[in-house]
């Protein structure tokens, strides 16, 4: 059997390699069929119907499932099947709540979109509406059914992408509902907050917990002294939403535009997590010099961390004790910030410009106030400091670039690549030969933690030290990376996990593309190389070097792992019990 | 009436039998769920949990499972269970009135139980025996070409006798 086979397509001679779906072929050959439920290795499973074709059975049959064969004859467009779309189509939109105007997905609905390029104009079909309640109670996602079309795309990347299973397709027929089991609110649920249930929703049906009200409230209060704090994946992809093509870094003109919201100061997160790496690196030394427990498993992604409290409670001394960047950063804001600036605490209000979802659960941890105050106030993702700027009807991109404000403004190119997966990892190597040795290595570049593959191994010699190091991305890869490590099969010394496939750049919080753009290019990879493009024009690419941070350390504490230190920037966690008894509401 | 919940020890370790059973079979849920089913009357959340951990499966896949098969319910069952049937012969003929009546009379929904766990009431699919449109069942007991005025009639029966086994 040869690894080819040749098809029709609408006429034209196909090649296509065996066990590829019609879509993929006619994608090959530049024939566009419409899709909806169809997102590229998450969802194919001809829910929607939408990519219906003719191949000579008795029925239409699901493109994105259909598979090749030797000498299949495919139509994919003639006024029967555009009828049988378009009635489809109209079926999906009579049982659709068409509230747009005020919709979150206005103008980045794929549904809309579908309806417009179908040219449709009347729905002959009145559907029912169901009215069902909206849950908002979790920290990070507001889940509306009522908006819902069924695609499952949600489901699919909660369950094959990241192995939580938080929500499933339930009931059936007119009742059928996306929800978590008992439709319990996703707050009492294994729920991680990760957020790419959001991204992968074709509609308004999820959307994060939205902050933009409390936020507008705290800029108008004379009262407070209200700061931002940004990742670095924010300024990798908040271009999106302007009309700059993806992978474009906007550092300058987002500083200015959210200077120009009305915050006091502006600060970049890189700069804790040139901080982090102080911390993190101090300690993976420490454990392996004095036998600690290791693999030593990176705190930084919240997503991550709660899926590890709940699915593995046994290894969460393996977690490292420091807070993640956002916390460590709020953290100082309200005491080293504080003291050196003269501001009572009570008066700062840190906002958090997060990529991400889960942020905004971790923000309001109980444990996450060593201050005596929430090290963070409030968190806005990608999306919504996108939102404000709109609103406050700031002209994006004709802004003048600014830089971030001092006393913390500067950071390394260490700091900036957190935002892409093994950026920490990476970004640990860079320091470690100097926290064992005392001396830098001529690494830099280290490619081999870099790039889109599910999990990365690398081994490393420094300082006579076999390092080996793992990274994982997406929480599928995360569990499979774990399973190995408790079952003794792996002896990592070192393990960077980031809930989101790609890292941060492709968190929950991000702009949203739509299936269009995810189906034809790799978004984690293109979100990446603005990181790494802007780690290669910074002068300063290790934290080590970071001379922000090493003042921290000279002025206030002291060194890394100092008692200060330890109670300011380090942490610990609570083993999760999944679905406990007392929230089970029978 | 057992609740099912925690407290029936015994049929905790039947549950875990049944679990044992079907553990390293492919598609093991549904017969573990007819089963449990068939132990417990019904399949409360606890026992839903607990099926999840002992498969390897999520919650979620469980309860997934449990809402798409009419078969299967949440709710428990009451002593005498009334299945009215909406297929279609006996909806033409009616069947949607003689289910409101129950409702009305019993002061339940579809699905649910009555509070001293005496009936419960649900809607069913074709019982296959449309000559006798409309029909109910109460267990096994079968009452065809219904009308609404002989519903009071037909419950009384059954409280009648609670009483005297009283």
């Amino acid at each position: 059997m040869s690894e080819y086979v040749t098809l029709t397509i609408d006429g034209v001679e196909v090649k296509a390699p065996v066990g590829s779906t019609v879509l993929e072929a006619a994608k090959s050959a530049g024939i566009k069929i419409p899709t909806l439920c169809f997102l590229k290795d998450i969802n194919g499973i001809g829910a929607c119907r939408m990519c219906i074709v003719d191949v000579g059975a008795r029925s239409f049959q699901a493109a994105c499932m259909y598979p090749v064969s030797e000498g299949l004859k495919v139509i994919t467009n003639s006024p029967k099947i555009r009828e049988t779309r378009r009635v489809t189509l109209e079926l999906i939109l009579s049982s659709h709540e068409k509230k747009c105007l005020t919709c979150v997905r206005n103008r980045s609905c794929e549904l809309q979109k579908l309806a417009s390029d179908f040219n449709i104009k009347d729905i002959r079909f009145e559907g029912e509406l169901q009215n069902y309640p909206i849950d908002d109670l979790s920290p990070s996602i507001v889940r509306d059914p009522n908006k819902c079309i069924l695609c499952r795309r949600c489901v699919s990347v909660c369950k094959n992408i990241q192995t939580v299973s938080a929500i499933e397709t339930n009931d059936r027929g007119f009742n059928t509902i996306i929800s978590s089991p008992f439709h319990m609110p996703l707050k009492d649920t294994p729920c991680v907050n990760c957020g790419q249930c959001i991204t992968a929703c074709p509609v308004g049906a999820l959307r994060e917990k939205s902050s933009i009200e409390k936020v507008w409230d705290a800029l108008s209060r004379k009262d407070l002294h209200v700061v931002a704090q940004t990742a670095p994946a924010v300024r990798a992809a908040i271009g999106e939403e302007f009309g700059y093509p993806i992978g474009t870094p906007v550092t300058g003109k987002m500083v200015a535009a959210i200077k120009k919201l009305g915050f006091a100061k502006v600060f970049d997160t890189d700069t804790a997590a040139d901080l982090t790496i102080m911390e993190e690196g101090t300690e993976l030394v420490d454990r392996i010099k004095n036998s600690g427990k290791l693999p030593l498993i990176t705190s930084c992604s919240p997503g991550w961390i709660k899926f590890c409290e709940h699915n593995y409670p046994d290894m969460l001394d393996n977690l490292s004790t420091c807070k993640s960047p956002q916390n460590m950063f709020g953290a100082l804001l309200k005491s080293y910030y504080a003291e050196k600036m003269g501001i009572d605490p009570s008066k700062i209000f840190v906002v958090s410009i997060m990529p991400c979802t889960a942020k905004k659960f971790e923000a309001q941890r109980p444990e996450l106030a060593s201050t005596g105050y929430p090290d963070v106030d409030e968190v806005l993702t990608t999306r919504e400091l996108a939102e404000m700027i709109m609103e406050a009807g700031i002209d994006f991109r004709n802004l003048k670039d600014e830089n971030f404000d001092d006393p913390m403004g500067e950071a390394t190119g260490a700091g900036v690549i957190f935002g892409a997966t093994g950026g920490v990892m990476e970004a640990a190597l860079r320091s470690l030969p100097y926290f064992l040795t005392g001396k830098d290595d001529e690494n830099i570049d280290i490619h081999v933690v870099r790039g889109v593959e599910g999990i990365k191994e690398a081994e490393l010699e420094i300082a006579g030290i076999k390092v080996k190091a793992a990274v994982a991305h997406g929480l599928g890869n995360a569990r499979m990376l774990m399973d190995k490590v408790k079952s003794g099969e792996a002896d990592y010394h070192f393990i960077e996990i980031m809930a989101c496939p790609g890292g941060c750049v492709c968190g929950g919080g991000q702009p949203i593309q739509p299936a269009s753009v995810i189906n034809e290019i790799d978004l984690k990879a293109e979100r990446a190389k603005a990181i790494y493009q802007e780690d290669k024009n910074l002068s300063l690419r290790r934290s080590h070097h970071n001379p922000r941070v090493l003042k921290m350390y000279e002025e206030y504490f002291e060194k890394p792992g100092s008692h200060k230190s330890h109670k300011l920037l380090h942490t610990h966690y609570i083993a999760r019990e999944n679905y406990p008894e007392d929230k089970c509401g029978q | 009436m057992s609740c099912g919940c925690c407290c029936a020890d015994n049929k905790t370790l039947e549950l875990n039998k049944i679990i044992a059973k079907y553990k390293d079979t492919r598609g093991a849920l549904i017969p573990v769920l007819h089963e449990a089913q068939e132990l417990y009357g019904y399949l409360p959340m606890s026992v839903q949990k607990k099926i999840a951990e002992g498969l390897n499966v999520s919650l979620a896949d469980v309860y997934g499972v449990v809402t798409f098969y009419t078969q299967f319910s949440i709710n428990p069952k009451g002593k005498y269970k009334i299945n009215v049937c909406l297929g279609t012969a006996c909806y033409v003929k009616g069947a949607g009135e003689i289910f409101d009546k129950i409702s009305e009379i019993l002061k339940i929904k579809n699905g649910e139980c009555t509070e001293d766990g005496i009936f419960s009431l649900d809607a069913c699919r074709c019982v296959g025996a449309c000559g006798l449109a409309p029909v109910i069942m109460i267990n096994e007991d079968v009452y065809g070409r219904l009308t609404a005025d002989d519903i009071p009639g037909i419950i009384k029966k059954y409280i009648d006798k609670e009483s005297d086994a009283k």
